[in-house]
């Protein structure tokens, strides 16, 4: 055409277009490259993180029978923020709750994070589950997580397996591996071997669409991690033995601590009252928490690692054993049973270390004791006696007394072995000497032992002077890893021949005339054993420590049992009848057994020595 | 003289139809049904709408370039027949809106009527006695445009209607003042103003501008100068209050909704908002790479209602990212340049009006399409050309585009 006169137009158009091409390319720029918050909300909406929970490890028995496993239950969690449209009347009808529960739980939810996972409803069934999954695609935001609870096969050794609970606050502060509602072993063994039990959480992205349904993985699960299953605890427990020495502590109170002599493992350790571990599991756990929680007779505290008593007479062994080692008695020591010094029982006077054990003579160890702490290697009874006390004092530890046995429980307690520093601060800088200090030769005083020293110090004179840490777990995991501290011998300096001197007057305890516990005596297994009668407020406590054979030992056993009057009586035919147990694998003294599983220490015994004579 | 049809034009037609396709097959994607030639999935049916496009294209490349020009003005009154038959048979059948059921295949007919009034109009236009310094050539123009409009406006069909707008650039091009884009750009800068803060501060803000103008910029100043100040003051200030009006009384509500959410005065991402929040989202998660292909984590997940069809952008922008988003914009950047350049290659007034038409009509699709998925605009429901699913907008798009290249093919016949 010949009068194009506006063809200049044209540019007009062009430049439209470049800059509205020009204003979306720097807008695409800012939303996809320079904001980030879009993707976090995409994925916060479209993905969802699903914590792939492992087992927990199992817990297996000496002999490999299983003591502990998991079944599984399911947690409902919510996310607050993605929670929209809900029929609240529908939900809480299918779920079962009330509104108010509803919105209280809500409420806690949300306090906890509006954005991450926190547990709504905890502990359903498989069958509750079951009964509502049909409904779960309505109620957006929420979702279902499997969860494993702990199964004890046996009602046993509640004290030494322990139990799970949830994560507190600072548990999640502690360690970043928990979440909000996690479990985490409490105590006992699922304590101490948490890290090893718990395994290693995976993670499953799935994919969310705008309905709630998962979808698939995300990225055909390239992001997700496997989840490790916890490690199993290969235990140096005995269940039957355990569970045998449970019941003869019933309607009593105290504890009874078997060991392996030769090795340090744990074959049975009783804390009583005991209480069946799966009381603390599922969603009655709380309640019956508060029960054994409030119950006077403090079943939770594991008297075993946990009581400091004071020991009463087993402890003359190691008085015994401390004086022949620093040369202040000999063998055939003889000291006159003078009852004006510390009263006694009626018994001729011992001639020799042998019999002083055998006779538990009180003035005899009065005597001995003073030989340790005032030695005379010091004018001043007071100098004398901080050197004497020092030296006991180390003795002791040797022994392992007045320090925490490394045992793989929480919370054992170190007993009381008073130090020069200790009475300094209770009676002043050499204000002290023998005089003011001479229970303690004879377990009373300021020592106080727990039940597991008590053991410990049978081992010792089983193994005729050293012992190894004893220990719950010989391995654990798929590798079997031990603990290297366990296999450590731990060795008391003091001569073996020594010992051997204490075996036989721990013999002539169960066998000889004049012995403390016939009661004790297995006619063919070669039970050594010391009683020991603790004074306390209230009824004496009734204590025995024991190791058979006496040639090879196969298990060291130590008892106490509350308030319930002289060690020969109570203490010592129980500890008998376990070493019978370990040893025979079964009891031949059924009267014996029932007499005192059925009785308790409040009551008379029904009779004396009649199943002694019967068997003879 | 027999040239070719634009090779460039048409491969750009095919690189966009192509990687539309492949947006709508990831926006429908479900793994259980992965099938390409499932045709009762929508990819599937875009498939047989491409089919049937091609077929059109081939026909129309085949047709003597002298039937467009000649059937100009039948087309637009067969069309705009339609237009009035939709309007009742769509009103009793689907409660108002723009389609017409053929069984299982729906028809817009407004889609259509795009082209046909291109063509009347390049015909009006094609005439040596027109001019637009002429009112009469103002008022032919204006209503061969508002007739189809105001009839898909009945329709409820605001975003269609709002597609002839285009024609302001052809026309402009053949000589109407282009003072109207000012006035254009002004009334939509007073309606925002006016919506965002009080009507009373934008009356004073007017009212200091002119003051500022007449006297401190202007030097010398005539009784014209203060007429016009005066005059332009008022009529801004008039607009200016009518916002609240026009704004309670004429808009829908949705419309209302749909303005307050893009100027942020409402925030609600689960209602009214919701739409652009998940287009928004799904864009913004592509990062500068996209998540790749069959990737989109919100695309799978059907987040974004109208995915396939009106917010197809979304998919690219999280499937293909900031890269591919941009490509996109880029190839409809480089089209609406080819056409502009090929309708300026003519030497008849006709094609040249209607290569403008085609252009501006595919321009004003891609800005408010893609302006509304970004957030820029306030939602608007037209399909981005060649691009979005739907058989109807394809095939009348492909029509527009290839009526045009046809004519460019025979520009030197048409000398005749």
């Amino acid at each position: 055409m010949s009068s194009d006169v506006y063809k200049e137009r044209s540019v007009l158009l062009r430049v439209i277009f470049i800059v509205v091409g020009a204003i979306f390319i720097v807008r695409l720029a800012f939303l996809q490259i320079f904001d980030s918050t879009y993707h976090k909300l995409a994925d916060l909406q479209a993905l969802r993180q699903v914590t792939q929970y492992p087992a927990r490890g199992l817990i297996y028995d000496r002999n490999g029978e299983l003591l502990v496993y998991n079944e599984a239950i399911y947690d409902m969690m919510v996310i607050p923020k993605m929670v929209k449209n809900l029929d609240t009347a529908l939900f809480c009808k299918v779920v079962g709750i009330t509104r108010q529960d509803f919105l209280d739980k809500m409420e806690k939810a949300r306090k906890y994070s509006p954005y991450s996972a926190s547990p709504f409803m905890k502990q359903i069934s498989k069958e509750e589950y079951g009964a509502w999954q049909s409904h779960l695609y309505k109620f957006h935001g929420f979702y279902v997580q499997q969860r494993t609870l702990r199964i004890y096969q046996r009602p046993i050794a509640a004290h030494v397996l322990g139990y799970v609970g949830e994560v507190n606050d600072k548990d999640i502060e502690n360690d970043h591996y928990y979440r909000q509602g996690d479990y985490i072993g409490k105590s006992g063994l699922e304590k101490s071997y948490e890290t090893v039990l718990r395994g290693i959480k995976g993670k499953k992205i799935m994919h969310v669409d705008v309905h709630n349904r998962e979808i698939g993985p995300y990225l055909d699960g390239a992001h997700d991690t496997m989840a490790v299953e916890g490690g199993n605890l290969y235990t140096t427990l005995d269940a039957s033995l355990q569970e045998y020495a449970e019941s003869l502590m019933a309607n009593k109170r105290g504890c009874i601590v078997a060991i392996e002599p030769s090795t340090g493992e744990v074959l049975a350790l009783v804390s009583a009252p005991c209480y069946d571990p799966n009381l603390l599991v599922g969603r009655k756990r709380g309640e019956n928490y508060l029960q054994l929680l409030q119950d006077i007779s403090k079943p939770l505290f594991n008297r075993a690692l946990q009581a400091q008593y004071p020991p009463g007479s087993i402890f003359k062994v190691a008085q015994a054993m401390t004086a022949l080692n620093l040369g202040v008695i000999t063998p055939g020591q003889g000291f006159p049973c003078d009852k004006s010094l510390v009263g006694c029982h009626g018994h001729p006077s011992a001639r020799s270390v042998q019999e002083a054990i055998k006779m538990s003579c009180n003035p005899y160890f009065y005597f001995t004791y003073r030989r340790i702490i005032q030695q005379g290697k010091y004018k001043s009874i007071y100098k004398d006696s901080q050197y004497g006390l020092t030296v006991w004092h180390d003795y002791m530890q040797r022994m392992g007394f007045g320090t925490r046995l490394g045992i793989d429980l929480p919370n054992v307690k170190s007993g009381n072995i008073p130090d020069t520093a200790y009475y300094n601060h209770w009676y002043g800088k050499e204000r002290w000497a023998f005089s003011t200090i001479y229970s303690n030769s004879i377990g009373q005083g300021e020592v106080e032992v727990v039940p597991l020293q008590m053991a410990n110090l049978a081992c010792i004179v089983a193994n005729r002077g050293y012992y190894y840490t004893p220990h719950l777990v010989r391995y654990y995991g798929p590798d079997s890893t031990r603990n290297e501290e366990f296999y450590q011998k731990h060795d008391t300096g003091i001569k073996p021949a020594y010992f051997e001197i204490a075996a036989n007057g721990m013999y002539d305890v169960v066998h000889g005339a004049g012995g403390t516990a016939h009661r004790a005596n297995i006619p063919d297994i070669d039970i050594c054993g010391k009683t020991g009668t603790a004074q306390n407020i209230g009824k004496d406590h009734s204590v025995f420590i024991s190791f058979a054979p006496k040639d090879n030992p196969k298990i060291a056993v130590a008892v106490y049992v509350e308030n319930a009057g002289a060690g020969g009586v109570w203490a010592a035919p129980i500890a008998s009848l376990v070493i019978e147990k370990y040893i025979k694998g079964e009891v031949s003294r059924k009267d014996f057994e029932k007499m005192y599983r059925e009785t308790n220490p409040c009551q008379k015994l029904p009779l004396t020595r009649v199943p002694k004579k019967k068997k003879k | 003289m027999e040239n070719k049809l634009d090779w460039i034009t048409l491969l750009l037609y095919f690189v966009i139809l192509v990687f539309g396709w492949l947006n709508i097959y990831a926006a429908c994607y479900d793994e259980s049904h992965a099938m390409v030639f499932d045709f009762s999935t929508k990819h599937g049916k875009q498939l047989i709408w491409i089919g049937v496009s091609l077929l059109l294209a081939l026909v129309v490349s085949l047709t003597d370039v002298r039937l467009f020009s000649s059937m100009a003005y039948v087309f637009y009154l067969i069309m705009m027949v339609l237009l009035v038959v939709t309007l009742f048979v769509a009103n009793v059948t689907k409660g108002g809106h723009s389609w017409i059921d053929f069984g299982s295949f729906k028809f817009q007919p407004t889609e259509f009527a795009k082209f046909a009034t291109a063509l009347a109009l390049a015909r009006y236009m094609s005439n040596p006695d027109v001019d637009y310094k002429q009112m009469r050539t103002k008022v032919i123009s204006w209503t061969i445009v508002l007739i189809p409009a105001l009839l898909t406006l009945l329709q409820h069909d605001t975003g269609s209607a709002l597609v002839f707008a285009a024609f302001l650039f052809p026309m402009i091009r053949e000589g109407m003042s282009p003072k109207i884009l000012i006035v254009g750009l002004v009334a939509v800068v007073l309606f925002v103003t006016a919506l965002l803060v009080n009507s009373y501060i934008v009356l004073a803000i007017l009212a200091v501008i002119a003051l500022f103008y007449l006297f401190v910029w202007l030097n010398k100043r005539t009784r014209k100068h203060y007429l016009w100040t005066i005059g332009l003051f008022l009529a801004c200030s008039l607009f200016t209050m009518s916002v609240d009006f026009v704004f309670e009384h004429i808009l829908e509500p949705h419309q209302r909704d749909r303005i307050y959410v893009l100027l942020g005065k409402t925030v609600d991402t689960h209602g009214t908002g919701y739409n652009v929040h998940q287009a928004k989202i799904a864009i913004g998660s592509g990062g500068l790479m996209g998540k790749g292909f069959l990737n989109g984590t919100i695309t799978k997940a059907d987040y974004v209602p109208e995915q396939e069809t009106d917010f197809i952008f979304c998919t690219v922008g999280e499937e293909w990212g900031f890269v591919g988003a941009t490509v996109v914009i880029l190839l409809y950047l480089a089209l609406l340049l080819r056409l502009i350049r090929l309708s300026e290659r003519q030497y008849s007034r006709f094609t040249r009006f209607y290569g403008y038409s085609v252009a501006s009509i595919l321009f004003i699709h891609f800005f408010i399409n893609i302006g509304m998925v970004i957030g820029l605009l306030p939602v608007i429901g037209i399909p981005l050309p060649f691009f979005s699913y739907g058989g109807s907008s394809l095939m009348a798009f492909t029509l527009l585009l290839f009526i045009f290249l046809r004519q460019d093919q025979e520009r030197t016949q048409t000398l005749l």
